[in-house]
């Protein structure tokens, strides 16, 4: 059976272009905004092999930065969330520097100290406002024209956005780049010795995992005008790789999958007394024990198989 | 009052002590992780969460049970040892030959379930664990007041790392951890039952977290949040003293505690984070970390 692809993205985009109406918008545009992150996370595990445990630093720190720009400076809501991502490729090209030194698991645990790093000091300097964080951020008007206090207008711009990140995931993943990462993913040593300069290629797909997970962060931000300590704690990077493992590591669509179900789950769970981390947890083991390949994961597979079944034999 | 380097002295000494007792917690951490993932290869992200639980069996056997301190510091590392046992029975050991980025995700999962049910039940706020009366008081040293605990904590974390180094490095049991550590299929073949192996090293990695937790209930409060805010400096002090060496963890955690200490003295703002500042300089340097193999 083939898949219709086009079919089913025109279906896809025409579900997110109608959803606002039967779905509260301030839902949909957080799973797009995390969704974002989820992908621009998945980009370097899922296509390079490493696991980031403190991709918080590029969606708090972008958060921060756009906050600021939006609520102090005044910039066009546009022009902070751009700032945003620029400020976390600039902390992308500092972490990925010292962390793409070793690999594997020391990789995580150096990206998961820097990250904490990065929360200490957004606890002490003063214009992130420490515990507070930054409250108030004025959505103001895209460009000088369109008023994003509407929430619709504010949903078609996270979308649009959504859509232009998942978009340069696609086409990083899809171009001759991604398929040097992939074989870096798949044997380091011989693409090394194929010629490639590695560690350049690796610091290239953090810093732009890095600049997407800070479009996410800025975004957010905007959306939901405000910037808090929360967004850059090792618990965010966490929760990052939940949506990521749910949906299923290396599959395009398995991170937005994976953070609409987890973002569904704490919305639902807000209002009950079960403390939603046990849950996590919970996906958490039952994910690495018998369920490896996330929701998106498991259900190619399972159309593989049955492609496979189909052909004579 | 004398001062050095513009310090009064009993500040100087007082911070140096509290950074020694800090290196002490480091060390007994950082030691566990480095015995567990030496053999199994898994970065126990549940470390933490099980420090918790000592300090939460001691507590709750002090308040339940009515067992005081000292045999709280033998039941209580059983009690999470046996409880690792079961973990690594149930769960890790279906992890083994896959990427070991799976084992690390299943102990945050774990250690997201432990903090969360804790936090559940006992709030965030510390819960108080007095020390044994035959600890209590304090010395004087002649320049400055010791508590008594605090200098017990720093003699029995000695005591205890050295009698674990001795253990894998002088005894036959250690040398078939070290033998397997470095080819596991060839112990194997040999006749030594590895997976009992793998089992006992993470009991005992956990139960060293354990008894830290019972170290540390006296002095720190007992609560819920202890291992998370614990878990983070040590996987950086890992870092800094290289993963697979058992006296790095050992000797980085207390000078980097004690380095703590110090900076709280002349640069207070800077104190948090002056661990992580450190490993960010050794990996530029020294990628494998200061006592570290180049992988």
């Amino acid at each position: 059976m083939q898949i219709p692809i086009k079919a089913l993205a025109a279906l896809a985009l025409v579900g997110l272009l109608a959803a606002p109406f039967a779905v509260y918008p301030v839902l949909l545009m957080s799973v797009l905004c995390f969704a974002l992150f989820a992908c621009a996370f998945n980009l370097l595990i899922g296509y390079v092999g490493l696991l980031s445990f403190g991709h918080a630093t590029f969606f708090g720190g972008a958060a921060y930065f756009t906050a600021h720009a939006v609520k102090v400076w005044g910039w066009d809501p546009l022009a902070g969330i751009l700032l945003g991502a620029l400020g976390a490729a600039a902390l992308g090209l500092v972490v990925g520097f010292l962390a793409i030194r070793r690999q594997g698991i020391y990789f995580a645990m150096i990206t998961l100290a820097l990250g904490q790093m990065f929360a200490f000091i957004c606890l002490q300097v003063p214009f992130t406002h420490g515990e507070d964080g930054i409250q108030g951020v004025p959505r103001g008007r895209l460009l000088g024209l369109v008023d994003l206090n509407e929430p619709l207008a504010m949903y078609y711009v996270t979308l649009a956005i959504f859509l232009f990140g998942y978009f340069a995931v696609w086409r990083i993943v899809n171009s001759p780049f991604g398929n040097i990462l992939k074989a870096i993913r798949e044997n380091e040593r011989r693409a090394i010795s194929l010629g490639y300069r590695v560690d350049r290629y690796k610091l290239g797909a953090f810093v732009m995992s890095a600049a997407l997970a800070g479009l996410a962060g800025g975004t957010k931000a905007i959306v939901f005008q405000f910037a808090t300590l929360t967004d850059v704690q090792w618990q965010m990077s966490g929760e990052v790789i939940l949506m990521t493992l749910l949906g299923g590591i290396g599959t395009l669509i398995g991170p937005v999958v994976g953070a609409a179900f987890v973002i569904a789950l704490q919305n639902y769970l807000a209002s009950s007394d079960f403390p939603v981390t046990v849950l996590i947890g919970i996906i958490f083991v039952v994910c690495v024990l018998v369920f490896r390949r996330g929701i998106a994961g498991e259900v190619l597979e399972f159309l593989r198989q049955k492609k496979n079944r189909s052909l004579p034999s | 009052m004398s001062t050095i380097f513009g310090i009064p002295a009993p500040a100087l000494y007082g911070q140096i002590l509290i950074g020694l007792i800090n290196g002490s917690f480091y060390a007994l951490l950082s030691l566990g992780l480095a015995v567990i993932f030496g053999l199994l290869r898994v970065i126990n992200f549940a470390h933490g969460a099980q420090y918790m639980l000592g300090a939460f069996a001691a507590y709750g056997l002090l308040n339940y049970a009515g067992i005081g301190y000292w045999p709280s510091l033998v039941l209580a590392p059983l009690i999470v040892g046996v409880v690792a046992i079961v973990i690594e029975r149930t769960m890790l050991s279906r992890l083994y030959g896959l990427d070991p980025l799976y084992g690390l995700l299943l102990t945050f999962g774990l250690a997201l379930i432990f903090e969360g049910v804790f936090r559940y039940w006992f709030g965030t706020s510390g819960k108080p664990y007095a020390p044994p009366p035959q600890l209590t008081g304090a010395f004087n040293l002649g320049f400055m007041f010791l508590p008594i605990y605090r200098g017990w904590v720093v003699v029995a974390s000695l005591v205890i790392c050295l009698g674990t180094w001795l253990l894998i490095e002088k005894t036959r049991l250690g040398a078939y951890l070290r033998a397997a550590t470095e080819n596991a299929t060839l112990v194997q073949a040999f006749g030594v039952n590895v997976p009992r192996l793998l089992t006992l090293t993470y009991g005992l990695g956990a139960a060293l977290a354990a008894l830290a937790g019972v170290l540390a209930a006296p002095i720190y409060q007992v609560s819920p949040l202890m291992g998370t805010n614990l878990i983070i400096i040590v996987f950086a002090v890992v870092v800094v003293g290289g993963m697979g060496s058992i006296l790095g963890a050992i000797v980085t955690g207390y000078v980097l505690g004690i380095l703590e200490g110090l900076t709280k003295v002349f640069y207070p703002e800077a104190s948090s984070i002056v661990i992580f500042v450190v490993m960010a300089l050794v990996l530029l340097v020294r990628p494998a970390g200061l006592f570290g193999r180049e992988a």
